[in-house]
């Protein structure tokens, strides 16, 4: 696989991609945009390397200057990029156009949209090896088959003759991945593969990408911001900040030694095991992204550093300083010598417990039950999806209850439910001693209405982008029938300006020139203005940047300490749920599996799911030792779920179960001690028997 | 597939009644009975007179009764006058009524008798919709691939001079109404004193006198060449040929920018199969639907340019039935109006279905 072409005689003790000071800028009427600035990294043959860093960091644009593909208005200002001793930046189109595919090749961050929808997946992959080998049609698409067996998918005769809109979100991306390897490429770009995918889907596929790696001796270049999965890919790694690399090295010496203000800003505003919102809680770092036209004179990360020394770090461009002693590891900081890099964090501030009080939402026996009409053509069998299935569990005055599950679990539908936006088939919901169940929204008082809000997963889309954001908070203001004149709703907007930390000149900003953070916290503003006594919080900071995370999740952790309010948190995300939940609940295709405190769940005897969904979460921490349990396969679909436990298909517990009680009954609910709840058919003796998923090294 | 081109051919039908009835009601409006009574009697006729005719010639009575007898769905009027002449919708004068069937509407092929061509109805639409179809269809041949290579070739690298070059002439060309185009290509191509005529015969290229186009159709209706039929066709075509690829080249710029055109380049496929293999059919898809409604609407653009070049068709039929106030003739110009229509829309809905494989059938 490594041997070099004859036309490129390159020796694999070289490096297989080298990019020396390279230099990127957007051009605009206006001006230009510097994306990426002095950038060098090398790739040996076989090696990962991992390009980590927030969004606008210029990480993708790094990789797709690799592949030449800026578009019309980037280009390479200077520096070259070496790739088997061969500068990519002064390829001829056609040169690039035999290296891209079959020598460099690239998976995508969404899997749905990179393949194109109106081709078969079969066509689309023998297209590789009929342009780059000359392979007869026949053959490409017997590779085609051998390849797709070869990423691990079922079936593979079926999945090569059906459209990607047939394929799930894992398979797709598993196909992305075969279209990579049709050609045996030397170097793979990784851009993001896995952010849109389930945690325990995201688990299979990395493990498919680093067995194939190691399979074929291909190096990889993995962009992602979560540092948690560069560790469990990737040898080495690359931080990036603002368009600069800020830090490079060996990933143990990165995560362990880190020499960069920026890299161990990141690492403390992420929720690592031990984290805890009271005790320990998370540091965000102050101020926000510089935007590339406004980068501060000398370090890019001046304005945020806690160590920032004026007259020194703001006089000139910092270049890279290689740190002697370690494996080739680099960092753009004057002072590194100077730091004390054990100091542990001083701003650091232990915050008080809030208190939990009577129990305001109570859920019993809640189902909702949809119907769908089966045939292709609109008429057929009407078919029943259970979206919900025995949903019970009351929530506390002041309590964070998490909900977790991967899409498709019911977790939204339960949000749609509880808000009015849905009416239950079956079940009451008790809200403060009124039942709520089948009074849709319409119909609900204002005051109900205020009670409960909501803040949404995607904040980008959840503002009216032709209203100023004092304006929306207002009309909420207005919608709840706060206040008797406008004078005292404006001026209680400016109160929750406060409240949210943003200052009140923001009132008279729309909010396309609000970054993503900002317009967050101007939901959770709307979301408060009634004030709330029960909040929904949809993934609210999944689609934020790590650094931003931490300030929007202590924002809503403050907000809750003041106005007791209990909190929903719908997340995915397992590492924030530990952080700052109480309680947590489990939820698999519409059944709550496991509900406890967070401990309880967090800590044996787990529900099988929950010890797999537990397994797949990768952490950013060295000492942590993790047991991998990758589940098989995707989640059944709703609408044809399997009979029995709904776990069943994918459980590794199951031969522990006498009689195949599994394939049969639906499991009840086990209350073992401390009234942790798991619906399981597995004994207590077995339960007993599990193992921690999780181990933290003795320090 | 089978039931949902039941279903909307069930949907058709209903759609077709409620259109013809719309225009039964109002081509058979008080006012319009009075006048064709003058015309079909005698300009002349009192009051009274106009209204004893409407009576005796099956035109009282409620409109549905009227419609259900156009359909043959209710039996034919009779009317027997003072001399015990009887005469109906289903039989001549003079004809034995006991003979003649009772139902005599759409449904037993009886679409009335042109009382300005004075003809059956059904001999004169046919020969004009045959007419109008070549034309249609030599129309179709020239717009939809010369629009789709133009939105193709100017969608494909959005803002380059071919793409702006390419999108003025599709902009002028659909900004142009048929009646102007048409005027413009007649100056231009077909008269011996103005344009390139004159030109071209000064070089020797054509005879003297002899225009390079001919400004009239009429003799194509018995045969057609180029000479008498390219002015015609392109009149319509290139109204459509800018509309069509207008929408070409919006949806092929939306969709040289989708994800999966970068997956395709970047697998090293060259532009021209990018192009061809993975973007045109995506880019088809929205067009596709675009190019389907022309065919109602070339129905339309052929009135005024088969009025212009003189060319018996459906279109100019249509005009002289609605400008002699021929009932029968202008119902039937409708149902084949609101066939046409529904049945073309029938065909993009499949057909969008083989484009698209997102699209199922509901």
């Amino acid at each position: 696989m490594t041997a070099p072409a004859p036309d490129t005689p390159w020796d694999p003790s070289q490096p297989i991609l080298e990019i020396e000071h390279l230099s990127i800028s957007f051009f605009t009427r206006l001006r230009e945009i510097p994306a990426v600035m002095d950038f060098s990294c090398t790739v040996m043959a076989g090696e990962a390397m991992g390009l980590v860093g927030e969004s606008g960091c210029g990480k993708s644009t790094v990789a797709l200057a690799v592949m030449r593909e800026l578009g019309k208005t980037g280009r390479i200002v200077a520096g070259s990029m070496k790739f088997k001793g061969r500068d990519l930046a002064k390829m001829s189109d056609e040169e690039l156009r035999h290296i891209r595919g079959s020598e460099i090749a690239m998976i995508y961050q969404e899997p749905m949209a990179s393949l194109n929808p109106a081709m078969k997946v079969g066509a689309q992959l023998a297209e590789v090896p009929m342009l780059h080998s000359g392979m007869s049609k026949a053959e490409a698409w017997k590779l085609a088959r051998q390849i797709v067996a070869d990423v691990r998918l079922p079936d593979p005769d079926r999945i090569i003759n059906a459209y990607p809109h047939q394929l799930s979100g894992g398979q797709q991306q598993r196909i992305v991945i075969a279209m990579a390897l049709m050609a045996k490429p030397a170097l793979l770009i990784l851009d993001e593969p896995t952010t849109a995918l389930d945690v325990t889907v995201e688990a299979g596929i990395v493990d498919l990408v680093k067995e194939l790696g190691e399979k074929y001796g291909t190096s990889m270049l993995f962009i992602s911001h979560n540092l948690g999965l560069v560790m469990d890919v990737c040898d080495r790694i690359c931080v990036m900040y603002s368009g600069e690399a800020v830090e490079t090295g060996s990933v143990t010496e990165v995560f362990d030694k880190m020499r960069h203000p920026y890299t161990q800003a990141l690492f403390r505003s992420i929720p690592l095991p031990g984290a805890d919102k009271n005790a320990r809680p998370l540091i965000s770092i102050p101020g926000n992204f510089p935007l590339p036209h406004e980068r501060p004179k000398g370090c890019n990360f001046g304005p945020r550093c806690d160590y920032f020394e004026k007259g020194r770090c703001d006089e000139m461009d910092i270049p890279m300083s290689h740190i002697p002693g370690d494996d080739r590891h680099d960092s753009r900081c004057l002072r590194w010598q100077e730091i004390d890099w054990s100091a542990p964090p001083t701003k650091r501030e232990v915050k008080e417990k809030a208190e939990i009080g009577r129990v305001v939402l109570k859920m019993e026996d809640l189902r909702k039950y949809y119907s769908v009409s089966g045939g292709a053509f609109g008429g057929g069998a009407k078919k029943v999806v259970k979206a919900n299935e025995t949903l019970s569990f009351e929530a506390r005055e002041g309590e964070t209850l998490a909900i977790v599950g991967e899409s498709g679990c019911g977790k939204s539908t339960f949000a749609k439910v509880l808000m009015g936006l849905e009416t239950a088939t079956s079940g009451s919901i008790m809200l403060f001693d009124e039942n709520v169940q089948s009074t849709p929204i319409q119909k609900r008082n204002t005051d109900t209405v205020s009670q409960v809000q909501m803040v949404f997963q995607n904040p980008f889309d959840t503002l009216n982008p032709s209203m100023t954001v004092g304006r929306q908070i207002i009309r909420a203001l207005e919608i709840f029938n706060f206040g008797k004149s406008d004078a005292e709703r404006h001026q209680r907007m400016l109160e929750l300006l406060d409240l949210v930390k943003l200052p009140r000149a923001f009132a008279e900003r729309m909010p396309r020139q609000l970054s993503g953070g900002q317009k967050q916290r101007v939901g959770i503003a709307r979301a408060f203005a009634g004030g709330a006594k029960v909040v929904v919080a949809d993934e609210p900071v999944s689609a934020l940047d790590v650094s931003v995370q931490a300030a929007v999740t202590d924002l809503l952790m403050d907000i809750q300490r003041e106005n007791k309010t209990t909190l929903l948190f719908i997340s995915h995300d397992l590492s924030i749920v530990r952080y700052l939940s109480d309680r947590v609940m489990v939820m698999y295709l519409g059944h709550v599996v496991e509900m406890g405190t967070t401990d309880q769940v967090f800590s044996p005897p787990y529900h099988p799911y929950t010890e797999a969904l537990l397994s797949a979460v990768p952490i950013a921490d060295t000492r942590v030792e993790r047991k991998r349990i990758v589940l098989e396969g995707d989640i059944p679909s709703a609408m044809n779920p399997p009979p029995g436990c709904p776990f069943q298909t994918r459980c590794r517990w199951k031969s522990q179960v006498p009689g195949g009680l599994c394939d049969r009954e639906v499991p009840p609910v086990q209350v073992l001690e401390g009234g942790h709840q798991i619906k399981c058919h597995l004994s207590r003796e077995v339960l007993a028997t599990m193992e921690p998923v999780i181990k933290i090294a003795a320090e | 597939m089978g039931l949902f081109v039941l279903r909307r051919l069930g949907v058709m039908l209903l759609t077709a009644i409620a259109l013809t009835f719309v225009v039964f009601f109002l081509t058979n409006l008080q006012p319009n009975l009075e006048k064709l009574a003058r015309t079909e009697g005698s300009v002349r006729m009192t009051e009274e007179a106009v209204q004893d005719w409407i009576a005796q010639n099956g035109h009282s009575g409620s409109v549905l009764l009227r419609y259900g007898q156009w359909l043959g769905v209710v039996p034919g009027w009779t009317y027997t006058d003072e001399k015990g002449q009887m005469r109906g919708r289903c039989f001549e004068i003079g004809e034995d009524p006991a003979a003649a069937p009772r139902y005599c509407g759409l449904l037993q092929g009886d679409w009335g008798f042109s009382t300005f061509f004075k003809t059956p109805v059904m001999d004169s639409l046919g020969d004009k919709l045959a007419a109008t179809g070549w034309l249609m269809l030599a129309v179709m041949l020239v717009m939809v691939p010369s629009s789709l290579i133009l939105g193709v070739l100017s969608g494909m690298r959005e803002g380059s001079a071919t793409d702006r070059t390419l999108s003025t002439f599709s902009i002028a060309s659909t900004a142009t109404p048929e009646y102007v185009s048409g005027v413009v290509l007649v100056a231009l191509f077909a008269t011996a004193a103005t344009g390139i005529s004159p030109i071209l015969a000064e070089y020797g290229l054509i005879e003297p006198k002899k225009t390079l186009f001919l400004a009239s159709a009429t003799s194509a209706m018995d045969d057609i060449t180029f000479w008498n039929f390219a002015l015609p066709v392109m009149t319509i075509a290139l109204y459509g040929i800018g509309y069509i690829a207008r929408m070409t080249r919006a949806s092929m710029t939306e969709v040289m920018t989708q994800q999966y055109i970068r997956t395709a380049r970047l697998k090293g496929v060259p532009f021209r199969t990018v192009v061809m293999r993975h973007a045109l059919r995506n880019a088809l898809i929205a067009p596709f639907t675009v190019i389907m409604l022309q065919f109602p609407w070339l129905l339309n653009g052929v009135v005024i340019v088969e009025s212009l070049f003189n060319y018996k068709g459906f279109g100019w039929t249509l005009v002289q039935a609605a400008s002699n106030n021929d009932i029968p003739l202008l119902l039937a110009c409708s149902v084949v109006a609101v066939v046409v229509v529904l049945l073309t829309q029938l065909i993009s809905d499949i057909g969008y279905v083989f484009l698209n494989p997102r699209i199922r059938l509901a």
